[in-house]
């Protein structure tokens, strides 16, 4: 026994990172009533999936899936989301923006206005419905700069609110998740993952992914710095110059704001290298709704914005 | 931000760290050094310093801003909590605990420390050992920090002088051996500059000693946890029950986290606070079995008897328990803007355990400028005391200077769910 202690004292950093996402998710099992798993069928989300299956079983996971579905999603990716709910044989709870609009509970100014920040209506009505008491997500403190701060056992008042000011303390492994009621924890067991460590972690894993994630054409135009995607919901417009390119998507959500970058990888080995060495960071290169300001995030966070 | 890491050839796991420095002594920049020399920082992010640093009328990108967090803080112009920075070398992943300087902030720092394996104290060459100094030493030495490493900066302006440099390691080691801190290293350093952090640069060629990373790539992470005895705190309890696979019928799984030690299949275990003791039959991490595994993993223990164990239990080496405390002594910081009320319910949270507490007395607080124990009434934010509680059940604890993970618990107030106070096992 000594030998092999001598020979690897302490964990490789993937093993250490799953561990400590796999403890984060026992506790949340342990000192929760009624948590969820928010699934989105995006990169991040589905390592949670892993990293639940590796936790609970042969146990069934102690929560259902929920995916808040703005309606702007491709549907490469919500089948997938169907299809993975379905071989795990967990319960997948769908709540739309389109719901939430039919309530008048979240009104577009314009037809074509993004709906990401809307998300976070219908997140606390679904919250509310079910009564959940914790939301486990995959968010991660390298995404941007006002996730630095974020606990990982966050807390929200009774309107969904994060206040930058009135956060628990966090030490040692010992989280708090005592909320009274109507309160709700935010969860993120891959606080402390990289962009890098996702994409290792998925290799290592052999996990599936929507195609949407790998080098495939696309039709797109240039904005901004950026590229758009030419959709039904966003068609070009006059005097844009579309070009068909073959591009990646690096995280999934509503097509108006997420953007793809151009890539040849057509696996997951080959994002790997170019992960490795890009010169962009996730958020800056595929969101085109955080461009406006430094503080953008901080402040839809605010809002309630998981 | 993303770090566009290198790929790990030998993966020498992660290592937690936190700097920590009176205000302008060079902490973001040093950070920032950091990031930047291991091309940790990426093209979006640097622009959008550039463009900040712009702003401010400052000629070259200031580095320090890559730590700039929250609206309100930038507002007030300083970091007023704990934010995280990630970035890897190739061989080892770091997380970067970054605690602010600012003095009323004892309990971010003490939040900082307690998950950090090693700690950088900067002090400013032109101002040497400062009360924040000792201050932060001993946060950091009373924290179980394993490893200090004590990093001069702003030797530029000290004209790279290396007897300004020993004086302070003077100084500084005159104050650790009346702290009893005994495992310190000297660096000198320019964060502004780039010297000794990544790259040794050509000024200090008198220092012969390793660089602030080399230091980092070779500390030992958690050496603690892979010491101490076998401690298991069950987290949550497996039963599938599941009636259609006679091999799930009965499986019992015992999950959670190796706080410390090793475990082996076969392996004698006492299971607190019951008192059996039995065997461990399987070790299964992800449903695969194993035939050991150690500190810091995530796994399902089966034990030979059929013992009714539940959340909060521990599963610990027979022959070397943890002590059934229902009365604790402890060193304890407080860390809410309410002052500790001894009419008031508490509880207290100890691996997977909670128990109600009661304050029985606060025997000593600790004066952090002077570093005399002196009698208090009371407890107000950032101070640090030794105290007693009485606990309603029992908890199963180490000393914390022994056992960090089962040294350790939070207090929380019973009334708004907030965390008030970290404690610490004598
Ligand atoms: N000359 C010199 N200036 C430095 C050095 N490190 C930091 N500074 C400057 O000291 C000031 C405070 O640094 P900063 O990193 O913001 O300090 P913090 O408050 O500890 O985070 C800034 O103007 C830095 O440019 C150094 O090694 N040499």
């Amino acid at each position: 026994m000594t030998t092999a202690l001598l020979a690897r004292p302490t964990l490789a950093h993937l093993d250490w990172l799953e561990a400590e996402a796999i403890h984060i998710l026992r506790e949340v099992a342990g000192q929760c009533a009624n948590p969820a798993l928010l699934f989105s069928g995006g990169k991040d989300s589905i390592c949670l999936l892993r990293l639940a299956e590796k936790a609970f079983r042969p146990g069934r996971f102690p929560f259902p899936l929920l995916h808040i579905d703005t309606g702007h999603n491709y549907d490469e990716v919500i089948a997938f989301r169907d299809r993975r709910a379905a071989e795990l044989g967990e319960r997948l709870i769908v709540r739309t923006l389109a719901d939430s609009m039919a309530r008048g509970s979240v009104v577009l100014r314009t037809p074509d206005e993004s709906r990401n920040k809307h998300q976070s209506v219908t997140l606390l009505e679904a919250i509310e419905e079910f009564e959940f008491d914790a939301c486990i997500g995959g968010a991660r403190r390298d995404e941007e700069k006002a996730r630095a701060k974020e606990r990982i056992f966050s807390f929200r008042d009774a309107f969904g609110q994060w206040d930058p000011k009135n956060q628990r303390p966090e030490l040692w492994d010992l989280y708090n998740a005592r909320a009274h009621r109507g309160e709700n924890i935010r969860v993120f067991p891959i606080s402390n993952w990289t962009e890098l460590d996702v994409w290792q972690y998925i290799e290592r894993e052999q996990l599936e992914l929507p195609s949407i994630y790998f080098a495939h054409p696309r039709p797109v135009v240039r904005r901004n710095g950026l590229l758009q995607p030419v959709t039904p919901l966003t068609p070009a417009r006059d005097g844009d110059r579309v070009e068909t390119l073959s591009v990646r998507f690096r995280t999934v959500g509503d097509i108006t704001c997420t953007a793809p970058v151009e890539s040849a990888a057509a696996g997951v080995a080959a994002i790997i290298a170019e992960t490795a060495t890009t010169t962009i960071t996730e958020r800056g290169a595929t969101r085109l709704d955080d461009q406006t300001s430094d503080a953008s995030m901080e402040q839809r966070k605010k809002e309630g914005y998981f | 931000m993303s770090a566009p890491e290198h790929l790990p050839d030998a993966d020498n796991g992660l290592l937690r760290f936190l700097t920590c420095g009176s205000v302008d002594d060079g902490k973001s920049t040093l950070i920032g050094r950091l990031l930047y020399d291991t091309k940790a920082i990426l093209a979006d992010t640097l622009h959008a310093m550039a463009r900040t640093s712009q702003k401010r009328g400052l000629d070259a990108v200031d580095l320090s801003l890559l730590t700039d967090g929250l609206q309100a803080e930038r507002e007030q112009g300083i970091t007023i909590d704990v934010a995280y920075r990630y970035f890897s070398t190739g061989t080892r992943k770091y997380i970067i605990a970054d605690a602010p300087g600012h003095e009323q902030y004892t309990r971010n720092m003490v939040t900082a420390a307690s998950s950090a394996d090693l700690a950088v104290i900067l002090i400013d060459a032109r101002r040497g050992v400062l009360t924040q100094t000792k201050r932060h030493s001993t946060i950091a030495h009373l924290m179980g920090i394993p490893h200090l490493v004590v990093a001069v900066n702003k030797m530029d302006l000290v004209g790279y002088e290396r007897a300004v440099f020993e004086k302070i390691c003077a100084d500084y080691r005159d104050f650790a051996a009346k702290v009893g801190i005994a495992d310190v290293c000297f660096i000198p350093i320019s964060a502004l500059a780039g010297d000794m952090i990544v790259d040794r640069g050509e000024r200090l060629g008198w220092y012969s000693g390793p660089t602030l990373l080399d230091l980092l790539e070779t500390a030992v992470g958690a050496p603690a946890a892979h010491g101490a005895p076998f401690r298991f705190p069950v987290q949550y309890v497996c039963r599938p029950q599941r009636a259609d696979d006679p091999l799930l019928h009965d499986y019992r799984g015992f999950m959670g986290r190796i706080e410390s030690g090793e475990i082996a299949v076969g392996d004698a275990v006492t299971v607190l606070p019951a008192g059996r003791t039995t065997r461990i039959k399987d070790i299964q991490v992800a449903g695969v079995s194993q035939p050991l595994a150690i500190a810091e993993q995530s796994v399902t223990l089966l034990l030979e008897d059929d013992i009714d164990i539940s959340r909060g239990d521990m599963i610990a080496r027979s022959g070397a328990l943890p002590q059934t405390r229902q009365a604790v002594r402890a060193n304890l910081c407080w860390l809410s803007e309410t002052p500790l009320d001894p009419r008031r319910r508490y509880l207290i949270r100890h691996t997977t355990r909670e128990t109600q507490a009661r304050l029985a007395s606060i025997d000593s607080r600790l004066d952090i400028a002077s570093l005399a124990h002196e009698a208090a009434a009371g407890l107000a934010m950032n101070d640090i005391a030794q105290v007693s509680f009485r606990l309603a059940q029992p908890i199963f604890a180490d000393a914390y200077a022994e056992n960090r993970a089962t040294g350790a618990f939070i207090v929380i107030d019973a009334a708004t769910n907030n965390t008030v106070g970290a404690g610490m096992v004598i």
